[in-house]
């Protein structure tokens, strides 16, 4: 309505909405952010099938060679093809990030919606506990797990995702207490709807655009926890082939002026999660009117 | 008011208490024998059970986290492993070198961000804003090493005009000390100039919006009053929350950007303890960047109650 | 009280506003939608004009485009604007500044809103001087000056409070004195007193007039409530979907309308103290015209029993109806008579044949709120009885605990332990999870806000089916039936079934909701403001509704409204709140003829009338004391015009007695006493 209505504006109609994915498709960012992501993606599955030399191929006679013909992007200190490696790098940030922030988003809700319907002593008590991990930055979190339990891809999942539960559930919380002072809530409580029919069926669906753009936000967070595991040593396997881990094995050389082999992987995992955030972003935008 | 003070700082000193216990027990389950990583894999038992007695790591875990937490508490934060000397200056040493990096980054980042949301916001929708908004996106979820690799490579080693390590040599000058952390300050700058930018956007243009905004122009103010007498003093009270809790996440990036520069700052220390299974700097350390954090929380908290009237007062009838 | 003048415009000084031929348009998705479209209107020097108009009839819009502060989608497409002879619209900055400082000033709806919440309100209203020139002193002694004007009591320490510190009576007289401090010309004010309670409402409509016969300003007042315009307007525009339907002066406009929209629009409003056994309340069918529609002929065309084809092919020109009054209708002549939507008459189940049989007994309810370490008492002792199958009005403004009392009632707030309520004889818990099925079976509520109360992620179909599952246990076959035969009873369709509550309007999914209430087969229910939050003409059709439904499902209704008119017309007994105390009970018409408490006496008399009748208006000094600290003895002695002088008043609370058969007061006065006193303020 264009004119200003006589009747109160509730926080009801003020809320947000589920996008409209052809508003949200039309967007430039958006096309330009899905554009980047399916290029890894597709990079990340059929990559070796397009890759010039084998990823994991060390050339011991050829090692730190600058950018050439043969080698677009140069050799690193094993001799390996750069431009190989970073195409075929995605693979298990791919992996990894998606099913992490999965695991967060999935437990984080439940939770989130348990504290803010439920409330109480219990509500309190997590409350302090979750305040506590959360001050501790969740990088230190994740390499300390990372340290005590071996690296491995489920690690690191089940990791970064109870990193991201109090995260996500802390925000779900608020949108929850939020939809609970509106009066549909008292109105099915009158119905005699259990506790389950109202986090689940009352409250959830209302709070389902919120946990979208968390859940792609926490995505590009994921990926940027995974290469700066991989960075600090802690990734998954250093020898196959990896943005972040390439880094940590080769940026002791910088000054050595072998810049090639930690710039390009660099400026992958850079446009990976600007292509995410164009995403995320979009929908946000669209998603608040 | 007071009430709310003495609830807030009580609550501080629980999720602090819960924060130590937390540690203390997470320490626990690492693997590994303290008296085996001193003594090395070739040590007789006998040898290792004797220093695991002298370190006292057998006594029931009760008694040794009150050991430790009181120790602590009057600054006695153990021995470390590595280094064989005691935990606490060590750490110092580190936290003060990293306050120097953090302070310098705030230094810009929070003027940058503020300006920045603001000047976005005043001119929403238009070019102006989407670059601000999208480069502050787009800057803070690049992971800080890959900002730092690249700054590296083209001032470092490219242009040559800025060192690569963050470590001046003991005693330089002030100015010097700045020139070499100019590159780490960098990726630390990309990273939340972008979140504070579009928490001080938000905030400016629902102030904007706002019904006494409207008044005030419609009282007849030149537009330039409108927003500096009315709208900016509203419309930065959520930002001031939102710096705090980003000093956690900037805590977190120290720990990459330290590694990568070489500097000896906090988050190297405990870097490099977990890796070496340093376990009494490891806990020092993890307590120390949680127990910064939970005070910048709590001063952000105090801050904003103090400059909103409507916390400040209560509400009358 | 404005009186009836001719309008005689002053030849030489410039008009304080015209309008003529004014098209605003607003941007919306790529296409110009038509907010305003050919306004044309005059305001003389001194003159009190009133913009009536429901939801979508753009009188927002107009406020804005006076002021020049149309959204950045906005513009003026056609016609133009003179206020004092300029035109706002083609203004430099510094001429603009100058016209908002000095010409036009607004007062708007939500006054706590319009203020600062960080500059302390003195500043708020000094910053008015200081850009007239003066300095800061200066600026701030006139502020002073200026709300002891506007009847603000010790204004120097007010002028130290920050605007969440003040009630709502009191900010918006902040926000009047910011307004006419700078002496302008012209004073629009847009729903000035929607958001306050009607006795504070009276308040500040007196001070405007009063401030209006003092000063030598032009008044624009935009407002819903056609009761208000018709106390405070010389002359009066109603706006129907932008366009500026029928107009005139006040008086004649109400007593004689001449456009059908208006016809229909005051028949929504008991009149004259209707009641419901007297005949139905009209409504107007129809919907409003989505802003976008292209419109060819009468905007009303598709709403109006009396449109002839000539009324669909062209739009009709204003017509002189009479000195000074137009009306846009071809038909304008045969206004008087225009047919009804709603039939008059009705065959309401006859009242109740007198026995008392309570349904819902209450004793001692209670209710303490703590919050950050007060208390406050929403609820005190407040013992009640709810006969079967009567409607039992509650009225109160704010504070007088009646939500917090429907709430408890329905087991969704739980009260103090002293409390006791019962429903057919047996006790009911303080907690609705653990009534039994039957109990929550047999009460339900009606909310105000629709947008609110019905989840908007459900269709309708799920919305209304949920209280056939749950409450009443049907499925399959059964449930479609009852499901068929529910949404035909509160006139809905099937083709509304699959939609969500956003695709429908406000009356619609009021109507959801009443059919959600009556699922189950209630035998309570509970109306908390269930028309408030609709339009005039729509509001009628869910009286109405109510009514219907009330009959034939024989419910026991608890209406709760702050509307007297309303609960004149639908209550057969009326329960008065107070500060969380029961004031007043009895039978609706004995509670409003009189005698009746000093309170319900100020309430009645704060309310404005269309019929102009002239009351002698109680004034209640000082404002409705906070819960928190409740003044001692009687709660309303601070305010109370027929006080005692013995004192007994502040000392001793006085307990609720019978006066009159089943007519209970909580007054000291003496009932002969009170009953001289007020039919001698009534005589002329």
């Amino acid at each position: 309505m264009t004119d200003i209505l006589v009747a109160p504006v509730t926080q009801a109609s003020a809320a947000k909405q589920l996008p409209s994915w052809r508003l949200v498709a039309r967007r430039p960012a958006f096309i330009i952010g899905a554009l980047i992501l399916l290029f890894w993606i597709v990079c990340a599955l059929f990559g070796s099938s397009f890759a010039p030399h084998d990823p994991y191929a060390q050339q011991l006679l050829a090692v730190n060679q600058p950018p050439s013909g043969a080698h677009w992007f140069g050799t690193d200190q094993l001799g390996r093809d750069v431009f190989s490696r970073v195409l075929v790098g995605a693979r298990s940030i791919l992996l990894v990030a998606p099913l992490a922030t999965l695991l967060g988003t999935v437990l984080g809700t439940a939770l989130g919606l348990a504290l803010g319907y439920l409330g109480g002593v219990v509500d309190a008590l997590v409350g302090r506990l979750v305040d506590a991990v959360l001050a501790v930055p969740a990088v230190i979190v994740a390499f300390l797990f990372i340290v005590a339990v071996g690296a491995s891809a489920v690690t690191e999942i089940v990791v970064i995702g109870f990193i991201f539960t109090p995260i996500i559930a802390r925000t779900v919380r608020s949108a929850v207490q939020v939809e609970s002072q509106l009066d549909y809530v008292p109105s099915a409580r009158l119905l005699g709807e259990s506790r389950r029919w109202m986090m689940f069926s009352e409250i959830l669906p209302n709070v389902m655009p919120t946990v979208l753009v968390e859940f792609t936000v926490r995505l590009g967070y994921a990926i940027f926890t995974v290469a700066t595991l991989a960075f600090l040593g802690f990734g998954v396997n250093p020898s196959s082939p990896n943005w972040g881990s390439d880094i940590y094995t080769n940026y002791g050389v910088i000054g050595a002026g072998y810049w090639w082999e930690t710039l390009f992987p660099a400026l992958a995992i850079a446009s990976l999660v600007i292509g995410i955030n164009l995403v995320s972003d979009s929908i946000e935008r669209v998603m608040s009117g | 008011m007071s009430r709310y003070l003495l609830k807030r700082l009580g609550l501080a000193v629980i999720t602090l208490f819960l924060l130590s216990v937390i540690i203390f027990f997470a320490g626990q389950v690492l693997p590994g024998d303290p008296g085996r990583a001193i003594l090395g894999p070739f040590a007789s038992q006998a040898a290792v059970s004797n220093l695991d007695h002298q370190l006292g790591v057998d006594r029931p875990l009760l008694t040794q986290y009150w050991t430790w937490i009181s120790g602590a508490v009057h600054g006695d934060l153990g021995t470390s492993y590595q280094y064989r000397s005691a935990v606490a200056p060590l750490l110092w040493s580190a936290l003060v070198n990293s306050a120097k990096l953090a302070v310098f980054a705030l230094i810009l980042i929070i003027p940058l961000g503020i300006i920045g949301g603001v000047i976005a916001a005043l001119n929403a929708g238009r070019p102006v804003d989407r670059l601000i908004s999208l480069t502050g996106l787009s800057a803070a979820t690049v992971p800080e090493f890959v900002a730092g690799v690249v700054v590296i490579v083209i001032f470092a080693d490219g242009l040559k005009v800025l060192p690569s390590t963050a470590n001046a040599a003991p005693g330089t000058a002030f100015g010097t000390q700045l020139r070499y952390l100019i590159l780490p300050v960098v990726p630390l700058v990309f990273e939340f100039f972008g979140y504070i930018a579009r928490m001080a956007r938000a905030g400016t243009i629902e102030a904007l919006e706002s019904d006494y905004a409207r008044t005030a122009t419609l009282k007849g103010l030149k537009r330039r009053v409108v927003i500096t007498r009315h709208v900016l003093r509203n419309s930065l009270l959520p930002t001031i929350t939102v710096i705090a809790t980003q000093i956690g996440y900037l805590l977190g990036g120290l720990v990459v950007v330290e590694t990568l520069f070489n500097y000896h700052g906090i988050g190297l220390l405990i870097y490099t303890a977990a890796t070496n299974k340093d376990f009494p700097m490891l806990e020092a350390g993890v307590l120390t960047i949680g127990t910064v954090y939970l005070i910048a929380t709590l001063l952000a908290d105090l801050l904003n109650t103090w400059l909103n009237p409507r916390l400040r007062t209560g509400v009358w009838s | 009280m404005p009186a009836v003048e001719s309008y005689s415009p002053d030849a030489e000084a410039p008009l304080a506003l015209q309008i003529d031929n004014l098209d605003v348009s607003y941007r919306v998705r790529g296409h110009d939608q038509l907010a305003l479209r050919n306004v044309s209107f005059q305001i003389g020097r001194n003159e009190s004009y009133g913009l009536v108009g429901e939801s979508g009839s753009g009188k927002s819009t107009v406020a804005l485009t006076l002021t020049r502060y149309l959204p950045r989608n906005g513009k003026v497409s056609a016609g133009s604007v003179s206020i004092n002879g300029k035109n706002p619209m083609s203004m430099g900055a510094a001429e603009l500044r100058n016209l908002r400082a000095h010409t036009v000033s607004m007062v708007y709806q939500e006054p706590g809103k319009a203020l600062n919440p960080s500059i302390r309100v003195g500043r708020q209203v000094a910053e008015v001087y200081e850009i007239a020139g003066l300095n800061r002193a200066q600026a701030t002694d006139k502020a002073a000056e200026m709300l002891r004007r506007v009847q603000i009591p010790d204004p120097r320490r007010v002028m130290e409070r920050y605007p969440h510190q003040l009630s709502g009576g009191m900010a918006q007289r902040v926000v009047i004195a910011m307004a006419i401090a700078a002496e302008p010309s012209l004073l629009i004010l847009d729903e000035p007193t929607t958001a306050l309670d009607a006795t504070v409402e009276a308040e500040v409509l007196d001070l405007i007039a009063g401030l209006r016969a003092e000063l030598d300003t032009s008044i624009l007042f935009i407002s819903h409530n056609l009761a208000v315009i018709a106390k405070m307007c010389d002359r009066v525009g109603v706006l129907y979907a932008g366009e500026l339907v029928e107009e005139g002066p006040a008086q004649e406009i109400f007593r004689q309308p001449r456009h059908p929209y208006t016809v229909g629009l005051l028949r929504c409003i008991p009149r004259l103290g209707q009641r419901k056994d007297h005949g139905r309340l009209d409504s107007i069918p129809g919907f409003l015209p989505q802003p976008g529609d292209q419109i060819t002929g009468c905007i009303f065309a598709p709403r109006c029993p009396i449109a002839e084809d000539r009324c669909r092919e062209a739009s009709p020109p204003p017509y002189a109806t009479g000195p000074q009054r137009t009306s846009r209708c071809y038909r304008y002549a045969d206004t008087a008579d225009l047919p009804r939507n709603t039939p008059v008459d009705v065959e309401l189940r006859t009242a109740r044949n007198g026995e008392v049989d309570p349904v819902i007994t209450i004793r001692e309810l209670s209710k303490t709120f703590d919050s950050r370490g007060e208390s406050v008492q929403a609820l005190r002792g407040v013992d009640l009885t709810i006969e079967r199958g009567e409607t039992l009005g509650l009225v109160g403004e704010s504070g007088s605990g009646k939500t917090t009392l429907a709430r408890v009632l329905l087991g969704l707030i739980p009260p103090d332990t002293s409390t006791r309520i019962d429903l057919d004889g047996a006790q009911l818990g303080p907690d609705v999870r653990r009534r039994s099925q039957a109990q929550r079976k047999a009460m339900q509520i009606v909310f105000q806000n629709p947008d609110s109360a019905l989840n908007r992620r459900h269709t309708v179909r799920q919305l209304i089916s949920r209280p056939l599952t749950k409450l009443a246990g049907l499925s399959g076959a059964v449930l479609r039936e009852r499901l068929a035969d529910l949404v035909r009873s509160v006139r809905l369709e099937d083709r509304h079934l699959g939609l969500r509550p956003r695709q429908l309007s406000g009356g619609l999914k009021q109507r959801v909701a009443i059919a959600r209430a009556f699922g189950g087969g209630p035998r309570i229910v509970v109306c908390d403001e269930p028309t408030s939050a609709l339009d005039v003409s729509v509001q009628a059709a869910i009286l109405n509704l109510l009514a219907d439904l009330q009959a034939k499902e024989h419910v026991t209704y608890l209406f709760i409204s702050h509307d007297l008119g309303l609960v004149r017309y639908l209550s057969d007994r009326i329960v008065v709140l107070y500060l969380g105390r029961v004031m007043e009970v009895g039978p609706a018409e004995r509670v409003f003829s009189g005698p009746h408490h000093p309170y319900t006496e100020a309430l009645l008399s704060a309310v404005p009338s269309l019929d102009g009748a002239l009351k002698q208006r109680i004034r209640l000094t000082g404002e409705i004391p906070s819960a928190a600290d409740p003044p001692a003895g009687c709660v309303f002695h601070t305010r109370c015009p027929r006080r005692l002088a013995s004192g007994i008043c502040e000392s001793t609370e006085p307990p609720l007695t019978e006066v009159e058969p089943g007519h209970l007061m909580s007054c000291h006065i003496p009932i002969d006493q009170l009953t001289t006193l007020q039919t001698n303020a009534r005589m002329p």
